[in-house]
Order: structure tokens, then sequence, then C-alpha cells
């Protein structure tokens, strides 16, 4: 019960955001939950969410983990992503007909493709101790080109069954395909989680280096377990993204979703800085990111404008999410309580503490 | 009202929701005196400085300043009143010049005067003795230095009451030197200082008088030349030093009982200690001693492999083994409490229970997590063994006291059950009661068996655990001391002798 308490209080944030898009969606039409149903599969605003966020999913999940262990961010994942998925085009298209068996060989082969790009940032960082973000510039400067020359030429067309089912829907299922592989996959690392030490070796590493290799943690490896991690992240969006648009755009495929991924980290309540984490609480950043994306097209912002409007929402999100704002809320919360209670004051030992709780309360009272 | 007394305090009261931090205390500093506030961690050193400077509001008694009643209600109002304060971590800005220090957050004009602001700092550091230049960048001084500008700023904004609160834990011995006389040419000028320390030599070296609080109390004023540092002890703890009398140290061991648990032949680690032979029996109690930087904790370090080890030989149990990484010591069955509780030894944000399972749970493997409820239960055995005060064991490990964070450290390499514990000043920057418990938990260790390297830099307390010293000096083993009676002369006396 009490953790269930520090993970909701944990989750404020990006919960509160994601409930206040729902109610403008909601005044803006009633209808925003309904889901019809076309060929036996599921479509409405939810499902197209759920579909058009995966590929962000995914590597926000990744990003937590580079941002907590390494105090930094990899700028280079949508670019990876486009390298990956180039390599499984190039395996898919040069294997003839496409089979089932194909493109899961391609699926690995681009897995492969993205822990070499790992192994490359992982290195940069925790071996030569380049800043993260400084590392993965170099990818993400070069990495386009890289894609482009796999590729062999301009957008390459994935013309087969099987990709358009895996980019879309399979025939009897009623779930969009991207929605069950993004499923899947955080069921994944939700078992890696539970299964290892990887959140208080991770945890440990990006808080205080120095005391974790004292402890026998090698913080190199580490960075470099989560950079690994990360390329698989960027495997599985790129095959995703590729398959969706069914073919490969070299120039534009997935990009700028770096920006987005970091965006749904800070959402979800991380510490850029690093250290502790909570990857529900990216998942559930990057679905608000893309909830924000539709409300505003919803809205009839002029496509144009979009951007202008976003940056708004995220900066009053920031600022309200600050700390400065919090110890403000919290102090207020504290003088209203203790006019209510006239005298009786909260049973918490020092001053600090009392602020420290102080924000769950709403939480409490609107979950 | 005597008007030798620059600060007068009377029945001050201060309650907290749930906790009384302050009742009914009285204080007083004259002019141009030291006066040391004493007490344990809670005791309400903190709050009665807090209360003086305006930052907390007291609930009830009076503040008189120069004879007249004052009540600050900000540190500003206190710093323009002429109260100084300087804290234990350096408040300054480590990339700014010195000059900028000083004057940093001070000035009102929009253009600042750079020539003058120099002219005017080179004046104030040379009047104070301070060894620094005002264009010399903060961060190229010594910690002693720094501390001493934070002082200077202090007092430069014309301060009858200069209030230093642990200023000299950071800080070396020499460096410590010169921080008292800076502190004794203040004096000289009339400034009343309160100090605050956990270092009780110090204290007896530098104050005039000495205040003792214990739990939010007014425990006495005393002239410190007429009471016996044992008295003071035991005022602050609040039971007769039986305790502490009672605590007997183990016989030193024959040199030849048996194959040592630990023995490593020149061993040497790229910190730069000079390749050395060392040996611990099993349930012995030896320490590292020399002055700081003498290579005391670099020794330690080599041992455990802290640092890179560069070469040598080491047997553990008489068999030849590698350590060449902390997880190496680990498996071997060594454990090692760092220096430096915060950089090395804590994970800060991480709860106590992670903090206690951590050396253990790494030792058993990435792949073979404890299930949440060995995790507990790992970590209230030890919470409740060592007394731990924590609200829960989630409770992030910053948020304890220093003495309750270097126990759940102590409980991170007890968990490992060690064959041979390296504890590096385990009492530092800790209450006096909490350093008692650790001393005695050391001859527990050692009497259950396990090998205990115990370094600290109160050689009074090495004296009174350790039955085997190794005495170093500029990096290198110059001599080794064991028996029951050892004093503090005859450490010195090595110091002074080894190396010529």
């Amino acid at each position: 019960m009490r953790r269930l308490k520090a993970q909701v209080s944990h989750l404020f944030l990006p919960l509160s955001v994601l409930v206040l898009l729902i109610v403008i969606n909601l005044i803006k039409g009633a209808d925003y939950f309904s889901i019809t149903v076309v060929n036996g599969a599921l479509y409405g605003n939810i499902p197209n969410i759920l579909f058009g966020a995966s590929e962000l999913v995914i590597l926000s999940i990744g990003m937590t983990l580079v941002t907590a262990s390494s105090q930094g961010q990899d700028i280079s994942v949508g670019v990876a992503a486009t390298i990956t998925s180039s390599v499984f085009v190039l395996f898919v298209l040069n294997a003839g007909n496409a089979t089932l068996l194909t493109i899961v060989a391609g699926f690995l082969v681009s897995c492969v493709a993205g822990l070499v790009i790992g192994v490359f940032n992982g290195t940069l960082v925790s071996v030569f101790k380049v800043q993260p973000m400084v590392a993965t510039l170099i990818l993400f400067t070069g990495g386009r080109s890289i894609a482009f020359m796999i590729d062999g030429k301009l957008s390459p067309i994935l013309a087969n069954d099987i990709s358009n089912q895996i980019g879309t829907v399979i025939p009897g299922v009623p779930i969009q395909t991207p929605i069950i592989l993004t499923a899947v996959f955080i069921a994944l690392v939700a078992v890696l989680l539970k299964t290892t030490n990887l959140r208080l070796y991770t945890e440990s590493v990006g808080i205080n280096p120095s005391a974790a290799r004292l402890n026998g943690i090698d913080p190199k490896k580490i960075i470099f377990l989560t950079f690994l991690i990360m390329g698989v992240c960027t495997a599985v969006a790129g095959f995703i993204a590729v398959n969706k648009a069914g073919r490969h755009d070299s120039v534009n495929l997935l990009k700028l979703i770096m920006m987005d991924a970091i965006l749904a980290v800070a959402i979800g309540g991380n510490a850029l800085s690093g250290g502790k984490f909570s990857i529900t609480g990216s998942i559930i950043g990057a679905y608000t990111i893309e909830v924000l994306n539709r409300t505003l097209l919803r809205l009839e912002v002029e496509t144009e404008t979009i951007k202008a409007f976003k940056a708004v929402f995220i900066i009053i999100l920031m600022v309200v999410a600050s700390p400065v704002v919090g110890d403000f809320a919290a102090k207020a919360l504290r003088w209203v309580r203790f006019r209510v209670d006239s005298g009786t004051v909260p049973e918490t030992g020092a001053p600090e503490a009392a602020a420290a709780s102080d924000p769950d309360t709403p939480a409490k009272k609107e979950v | 009202m005597r008007s030798e007394n620059v600060l007068e305090m009377e029945g001050i009261c201060k309650a907290f929701p749930g906790v009384r931090a302050l009742h009914n205390v009285d204080f007083a500093l004259r002019k141009g005196e030291i006066h040391a506030l004493m007490g344990e961690n809670g005791a309400g050193k903190s709050t009665l400085i807090k209360v003086i400077t305006g930052v907390y509001e007291k609930d009830a008694g009076r503040i008189a300043l120069n004879g007249r009643p004052i009540h600050f209600r900000s540190p500003k109002e206190a710093q323009n009143g002429g109260i100084g304060t300087v804290y234990q971590e350096i408040a300054l800005c480590p990339n700014l010049t010195v000059a900028e220090n000083m004057f940093v957050g001070r000035g009102r004009y929009a253009f600042v005067q750079w020539k003058r602001i120099n002219e005017k700092t080179t004046r104030l550091l040379s009047s104070l003795g301070i060894p620094a230049r005002p264009t010399q960048q903060l961060s190229s001084c010594s910690l002693a230095v720094q501390q001493m500008i934070a002082i200077a700023r202090a007092v430069d904004m014309d301060c009858r009451i200069l209030i230093l609160d642990e200023p000299t834990s950071s800080l070396a011995e020499d460096e410590v030197r010169k921080l008292f006389e800076l502190m004794r040419e203040l004096k000289s000028r009339g400034v009343g200082i309160i100090f605050i320390t956990h270092f009780i030599e110090q204290v007896y070296e530098i104050s005039d008088r000495i205040t003792v609080l214990r739990n939010g109390e007014l425990i006495g004023e005393y002239e410190a030349s007429s009471l016996p540092q044992i008295e003071l002890v035991s005022k602050m703890m609040g039971k007769a030093l039986g305790d502490v009398a009672k605590m007997r140290k183990l016989e030193p061991l024959a040199p030849d009982s048996g194959v040592p648990v630990f023995e490593a032949t020149a061993l040497s680690s790229d910190a730069g200690v000079r390749p050395f032979n060392f040996t611990i029996q099993k349930g012995e109690v030896n320490g590292f001693t020399g002055l700081l930087g003498s290579g005391r904790s670099e020794s330690a370090r080599a041992i455990f492999a802290a640092d890179k080890v560069t070469g040598g030989e080491v047997k553990m149990n008489g068999r030849r083994v590698k350590i060449s990484t902390p997880l190496h010591a680990m498996k071997q069955g060594i454990g090692y409490l760092p220096e430096d509780r915060k950089g090395d030894g804590i994970i800060a944000e991480l709860s106590v229970r992670d903090n206690i399972i951590l050396a253990l749970q790494v030792m058993k493997g990435f792949l073979r997590p404890f299930s949440r409820k060995q995790a507990e239960g790992f970590s209230d055995q030890y919470i409740q063994s060592l007394n731990i005060k924590t609200p829960s064991t989630n409770t992030p490990v910053r948020s304890l006291s220093g003495g309750n964070q270097q126990k759940v450290i102590l409980a991170r390499w007890l968990l490992t059950h060690p064959e041979y514990l390296i504890l590096d000043e385990p009492t530092r920057g800790i209450d006096v009661g909490t350093k008692v418990e650790i001393q005695k938990l050391v001859l527990k260790l050692a009497e259950d068996g396990v090998s205990v390297t115990f370094i600290s830099s109160e050689i009074e307390e090495m004296l009174r655990t350790c039955s085997r010293l190794i005495v170093m000096k500029d990096r290198e083993i110059v001599g080794e001391l064991s028996g029951m009676n050892l004093t503090e002369q005859d450490v010195m006396h090595v110091i002074a002798q080894g190396g010529e």
C-alpha cells in the first residue's frame, strides 16, 4: 500500500497532464473515447494514440535507461533507428521473396546493427568519457548518410503482405500490430527489470559512480549495457516505423524523435541528470506527447503553428513541475491545512519531511 | 545584563511539529571570546544558530545584541546586524576569483569597479593574514584558504559575532592550525566567535568557554579550562563515562599466531603509496596511523583495490589470490568503508534498504536479485542491531543524519559477513555517542573473529581500539607499535624518527 502510494505520487505529473488533455478532448467532443470496428479491427482516438506513439514509447524506454546511467541523453536515436531499419530493408529486399522467416531474420539482423550502434555510442561514453550528447551527436550528424548508403537508393519500397500486416493490422486480430509489439516489448522490459538487478545497478551508477565502483559495480559496464539496450530499442522502433511507412525514407524516418523521447523522460518525472528512474513514467510521458499532438490537431490548430502551441504547453508543464512551484504549493498547502485544522499540526518530524510528503496529497485526492 | 556580553539569549524555545528542538535555553557570548557550542547530533545546536541568524523564528524567549533586544526575521537582517555565519560546506563559487567571491551579491551598483574591489580585497586578506591573491581563482586555493576566505567575507561586513559551524571537518591538521590563527586574530579584534565542532581536542585548543546542549535543553556553561574532557563527553552523552572507560581493547597477538587472514607483499597502487608489506591476523584490530597525507588511506585503498593496484602479491589465509578490482576483494571476504562518506560511501538518493543490501547483492550477482522480502529482512535486521534511526527502510539515505548514514554503510559490509573489514575514518563528523558505539562494535567484531583495520585522524581513538599501529609517513611505513598502553607520544615519536 505504501509502495503504491509512492508510485502514484511519482506518476502524479504525467498522469495529471494526461487527464487534463483527455478532459480538453472530451470538452471538444464527447465522442472522444468512441471506438469503431473496421474490417474486424478497432479504430478510434485511443487506438490511434497507442498506434502512433509505438516508436516513441520504445525509444523513451531506452532513453530512460541511458539517462539514468550516463547522466546524459542519446540524441542519435531517430537516426540510429533509420540505420537499423535500412539494414532490415536491405536484408528483406535482397532475400527475394518476403516470407515470415526472412522478415524475422531481417529483424534480428537489424537488432545486431542496433547493438553495433550501441557498442559505438557506449564505448565513446563509457570508455572515452565523452559527454553522451556529444558522443551521440556524431551519429546524429552522419547517420542518415550511412542509412542512405546502406539503402543504395532513395526510399526503397517494402511491398509485401507481411510488412503491411506488421505495420497495420493482421486480419482477424482486432488490435493493430504495432500496439501489440509495443506491449510485448514493454512486458519484456518489465521482466528484465524484475529478474535482474538492472535497476539497482543503473541507479547506483547514475547517482554515485564512485560509490558504485567501491561496491563492486563497474560503472563503465553498466553505462555500456544501457547503450546496448538502447541499441535494441532503436532496432525495434526502426522495425515498427519502416513497416508502418511501407518504405524506407532515410531522410525523414523518425526525424527529430529524440526530442520527444527526451521530453517523455522528463514528463515521466525522471531527472535528466540521471539516477533514480521510472520507466512507467516515461511510457506515460510518451503517450502524453502523442495525445498532445493529436489534441492540437483535433482543436484544429493550423499545422504550421502546431509546434508553437506544443512549445507553450511544454513550458507551462515544466514550470508547474519545477521544484520551485512544488515548494510553493507545499507551503501553501501546509498553510491551508494549518488554518483548517487550527493548531493541530501534521505528525511529520522535520519541516523538510513535511515539504516532501505534501505534494502527495493532491495525487491521492485526484486519483 | 553585563555590558561585556555581545549576545544574550534567554529562555529560548523552539518547537517543530512533533519535536521540541529547544527548551528554555540560555546562551551568552562575550566580546572577544571563542565559545564552543557542544552537543550530540540533534541536541539543538543548529536550531539555536538558526534562531540567532533569523532562519527560524523562536517560539519564546529574548535575544539581545549589545544589550538591545533584537528580532531578526531573515539571515540577511542578521548579516546586516553584524552576525556572520560560515557553514561546514563552503558556500562560495569555486570558478570565480577570490575578489569576486568576496563581493558577489553584495554590490548595489550596475557597474563593478574591479580595481577598487581588488585593492580592498588585498587589504582585507593581508590584514587577516590569508595567503591568497584577489585575482586568483577560488578553486586554486586549498580548502583551508577557501574556508578562511568565507570567514573573511563574513567578517568584512562589519561583523561583531562570527558563527563557525563545523569549519574544520574537511581540513587537514596544518590547515586547522591556520584557521585557528585567524580565529585568534579575530578574537583579539573583539569579535565574539561561536564555534561548533565534533572535534573535542580542537575545542580545548581554542575555546574559552563551552556551552553544552542535550536534547534541546541547556546542560550548562563552563570555562574550558575547568571542565575535564571526559566530563564534557559525559555531559554531552548524558550518561556516566563508565561505558567508555570499560571499553577494553584486545591484547596484541603474538606475531606468529597462525597464518594471517590477509597478507600483502610489496603492494603498491597508482595513488602513490610506496610498495608496502602488511599482515593482519584473525580477530586482530590494527590500524594505519600518521598525519593526513601520510598514505594511510591510500594503503587501505590499495588493499581493497579501490585505486589501481600496480604491483605486489596478496595472500588470503595463506593462499595467493588476485585482487585487482573492489569486486575481487569483496569476493575474498574483504569489506571497505571509505573515508569520504558522501563521495564514495552512500548512494544518496537510494533507500536505506538498497544501500544496506548493495554490497551483498553485487556479490550475489547481476542476474540474481534478492526478493523484496529478503531485502526488507536484511535491512530490518541491521537497522535494529545497529540502532539506525530511520523512519522506514524506504527512506532515502540522504535524509538521515551523518552518524546514521555511516551506520548504514557499516550495515552494508556487516551483511556480507566479511573476514576482514577496513574502516577508514568511520567516526569522522559524527556525534560522540555513535562514535563510541562504532568503537565498541569494532571490538565486538574482533572478538567474533573478524579482522579489522581501523583508521582515524583522532589518534586517541585508534589507541583505544587498535592493538597494533602501523605508522606511516610520506607514503611509507616507518614503524609499528603494539601494546596495551600506547600513548600519542609513542606514535609521535615514531613519526618524528621515521624515515630520517
